[in-house]
């Protein structure tokens, strides 16, 4: 990087030929023209969805209030809703890939549409985006909005951290949207393994996009671990004790505390792989003393405890409603803690499951299958106290009682497979096949995602004010269910005929069947995702008939429940005091659910800010200046970057006050609203008498 | 519940409280700098053999961490069970982490053909 490199390269490594679509046209080959096309075309959806929404943007003068209300934000609700945007978006196009993964899996003997180039971009795009960008961002704006609501905080501990934490993920999302228009992306997987992933190997920029993609979004999870473990440790509202916290809240505490202890050794592994290809460090090449076998080592020292970060969220949500939708107490409360923290300790416990056929002695591999089998006992505890919930309880099967209970059955199977793969015998014969494909889909999907989605459905109403479309809501979920069981069942079979994960093509004709079931499956899994669109437009249209403004449309029982929806901005007028489980419910039961205060008090909130925005720009750039090695990009922008963090420092009007008249006004007319709505009974809750009261008709079982 | 801001005039015991932090911030930074600066230092002019400056390192990280404890976590004289938890917890979990990466990857040296 001497300074006449920089200024003859002012752009770097950047140039014509790092346009897919003018590359493309540069060439004669038919195989690279098809790929060259669909490449295209994914660039030219991209850039024309970013020019459609600057249109719209501009048309409906939307902009001042998208940056003063939104993006420059230090709200938790606000940030918590910008993740599942974020997460939404990104879905959007993982599955899209998924879909094309299969259609090419579908005509793949011997040959296909794709090429192996093109179909390795898109299994490494699609798994880093589901796992880091549609997964961890959801789950993160689950927690950022319900769990200050659930403890009675007024926002999260630090509230322009919060915001930063977001930028740095959006800004790791957008980068990956940019290997898309502007060169290409790894080839390497999800995981990257050197020495594929070395510069002798893989020379060009798609490996660094990866890292620094996944670097952005590692720093962003382990602040926001930080974030949530502090919240829920100091921001509690007075007389909440741990064990008073709703599960939900318990899961996020866990989810957090591990993102603080995993998200490192990704930092440090991609950081070293970085230095590997840009310093000529031989940390994981065998030049020199390096050692590739340590990259797997450490990057599923984050790995596995990465899989339940995601998960354990999704098992709170599922807590919380098998509970309200069943109307009693969660069974086994204290088991289902001790079960998540159990689960939380043992993950990091296992890491080495991912590599037993490395090369390492038979006892290692013995002593790490022990301990991954064990992990089933806690998740087995869980299973049976949910079922137990559900027992004698008034079941009502609504879209997130759905999607739990098929959670319930098919996470169950994945789980067989799970312990069936912690065998070290059996996991020589299908690893890297596609059974594990399966296995870890079947982990992700109905574990994961349902619980995503199912989360989203439930406080949906909460966040917007308008209860979400039932029947397209069930369309969706239904086409979730059977097509996730289509395109993933098959692969179980497919694997243990010995068909290879990432295959972009195979010989075997035996295998076609099952392929085109399983394409057939990613068409219903399409749908699924259309359903859950047209649901959105459909509620968004209706949402005057669906309103909800009292709040409690489900018969709730934790406190995010008390407030109204979408809640005012300090969340709760007077900070609630707890003496119970269930806080909402037992104040219901008293009839103190909807009272007025004393006395109102002026009431602190953050200030908004332009840092999070500002510094995700800036940390863009920078990473895109690291992919292309445009010197004076980096160093301008890393410049800024601490630039505005001392400036920050600097600041003193951090906070402003909402007056006591104004959260009188709103609490009177909220207050106002409810004692005038007809409380319902369970069994209109999806008609549009439901205003969000609820009436009084859960009888507790005593168990 | 809060009352609305009024700057409150720093006083006296408010003072010497905000240059205690502030002194014991600038100790922590002092500190953590010098920890970090000697062992490069002590690579870069090769001062022992290669088995001691491994072993110097190691030290001086487990000071520095010791360090960023007092300093920057405030984990010091007024013991909280809480406190005690997590630091019980994030220890055991650095020594799985280090530990199993040392069984397993000496394990793998062990099996490696010599050269
Ligand atoms: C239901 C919709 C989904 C479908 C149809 C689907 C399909 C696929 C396909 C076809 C592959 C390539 C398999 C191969 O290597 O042969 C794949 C890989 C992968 N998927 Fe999915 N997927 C879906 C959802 C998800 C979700 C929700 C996640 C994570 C939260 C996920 C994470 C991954 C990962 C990590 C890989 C591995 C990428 C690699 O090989 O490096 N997928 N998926
Ligand atoms: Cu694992």
């Amino acid at each position: 990087m001497s300074w006449s490199t920089t200024l003859n390269h002012p752009l770097g490594l950047l140039d014509a030929d790092s346009f897919p679509f003018l590359a493309m046209l540069g060439s004669d080959d038919s195989d690279i023209f098809i790929n060259g096309l669909l490449g295209s075309f994914a660039a030219a959806l991209v850039v024309i969805s970013v020019m459609v929404v600057v249109a719209l943007l501009t048309r409906y003068r939307a902009w001042r209030t998208l940056w003063f209300d939104w993006l420059t934000s230090a709200d938790h609700k606000k940030i918590g809703i910008m993740y599942v945007v974020l997460a939404l978006v990104m879905l959007v196009r993982a599955i899209a890939e998924a879909v094309l993964m299969r259609a090419q899996g579908a005509v793949g003997l011997d040959g296909g549409f794709l090429s192996s180039d093109h179909f390795a971009q898109l299994f490494s795009t699609h798994g880093t985006i589901m796992i880091f960008f549609m997964a961890m961002p959801f789950l993160t704006g689950l927690i950022n909005y319900v769990v200050p609501l659930q403890i009675g905080a007024r926002d999260v501990a630090f509230p322009i951290l919060n915001s930063i934490s977001l930028w740095l993920t959006v800004a790791g999302a957008a980068l990956v949207m940019t290997s898309l228009v502007v060169g290409v992306f790894s080839t390497g997987g999800w995981f990257g393994y050197p020495p594929y992933t070395g510069t002798l190997y893989n020379p060009g920029v798609g490996v660094d996009y990866w890292i620094w993609s996944l670097t952005l979004a590692s720093l962003g999870s382990t602040l926001t671990g930080i974030n949530i473990a502090v919240t829920i440790y100091k921001k509690r509202a007075p007389g909440m004790k741990l064990y008073y916290m709703p599960l939900f809240t318990w899961t996020a505490l866990c989810t957090a505390i591990m993102m603080i202890f995993a998200m490192p050794p990704l930092t440090v592994v991609t950081l070293q792989l970085a230095l590997d290809r840009y310093l000529d460090f031989h940390f994981f090449t065998n030049g020199l003393g390096g050692n590739q076998m340590n990259f797997l080592n450490m990057f599923w020292l984050f790995g596995h405890p990465e899989v339940y970060i995601l998960i354990l969220p999704a098992f709170g949500v599922y807590s919380e409603i098998f509970s309200t939708f069943s109307g009693k107490v969660l069974f086994g409360y204290k088991s289902l803690v001790w079960a998540t923290m159990s689960i939380a300790f043992l993950s990091f416990l296992v890491w080495l499951h991912h590599f037993f056929t490395m090369g390492q002695s038979g006892h290692i591999n013995a002593v790490f299958g022990i301990a991954s089998m064990l992990i089933g006992i806690p998740t087995g505890v869980k299973i049976y106290d949910w079922m137990w919930t559900m027992l004698r309880g008034r079941v009502r099967f609504s879209v997130p009682m759905i999607y739990s209970l098929a959670f319930i059955f098919l996470f169950v199977i994945g789980g067989i497979t799970g312990i069936m793969l912690a065998n070290p015998i059996l996991d020589y014969q299908v690893h890297n096949t596609v059974f594990l494909v399966a296995h870890f889909h079947n982990m992700a999907v109905p574990g994961v995602l349902f619980g995503m989605l199912a989360g989203y459905t439930f406080w949906f109403p909460k966040a917007f004010g308008f209860r979400l479309d039932e029947r397209w809501g069930r369309i969706s979920a239904y086409c979730w269910i059977f097509g996730w069981m289509g395109a993933f069942f098959p692969l179980y079979i497919l694997g243990l005929m010995g068909l290879p994960r990432r295959s972009v093509a195979y010989e075997q004709a035996s295998y076609v069947p099952l392929e085109i079931v399983a394409f057939v499956g990613a068409l219903l899994v399409a749908a699924a995702l259309m359903a859950l669109v047209i649901q959105l437009w459909v509620s968004i249209k209706h949402r005057e008939e669906n309103r909800v403004f009292v709040g409690d449309p489900w018969d709730g029982r934790s406190l995010e429940w008390a407030t109204s929806a979408p809640p005012p901005e300090y969340n709760f007028p007077v900070v609630p005091s707890i003496n119970d489980r269930d806080a909402f419910t037992a104040a219901k039961e008293f009839g103190v659910g909807y009272q007025e205060p004393d006395t109102y008090v002026n009431i602190e909130i953050p200030q908004n800010s332009a840092m999070g925005p500002v510094f995700g720009g800036t940390s863009f750039l920078l990473a895109f200046g690291l992919v292309w090695q445009i010197w004076w990009l980096v160093i301008l922008t890393g410049l800024v970057t601490i630039g505005t963090l001392v400036v920050r420092g600097f600041q003193r009007d951090t906070l402003k006050i909402i007056p006591a008249e104004t959260v009188c006004r709103a609490h009177r007319h909220w207050i106002q609203a409810a004692r005038s709505a007809q409380p319902i009974k369970r069994s209109q809750e999806h008609t549009a008498a439901n205003k969000g009261r609820a009436a009084l008709e859960t009888v507790e079982v005593s168990t | 519940m809060s009352k609305p801001v009024t700057r409150i005039p720093a006083t006296n015991a408010l003072m010497t409280n905000k240059r205690r932090d502030f002194m014991s911030y600038v100790w922590g930074f002092g500190l953590a700098l010098i920890l970090t600066l000697v062992p490069f230092a002590l690579v870069q002019w090769q001062a022992t053999t290669r088995g001691s400056l491994l072993i110097i390192i190691a030290v001086l990280a487990m000071v520095q961490t010791v360090v960023h404890f007092r300093f920057f976590l405030h984990l010091g004289r007024k013991r909280k069970r809480e406190d005690l938890l997590l630091v019980l917890f994030s220890t055991s979990l650095l020594i799985i982490m280090v530990a199993g990466t040392i069984w397993i990857m000496a394990n793998l040296a062990e099996r490696m053909t010599p050269i």
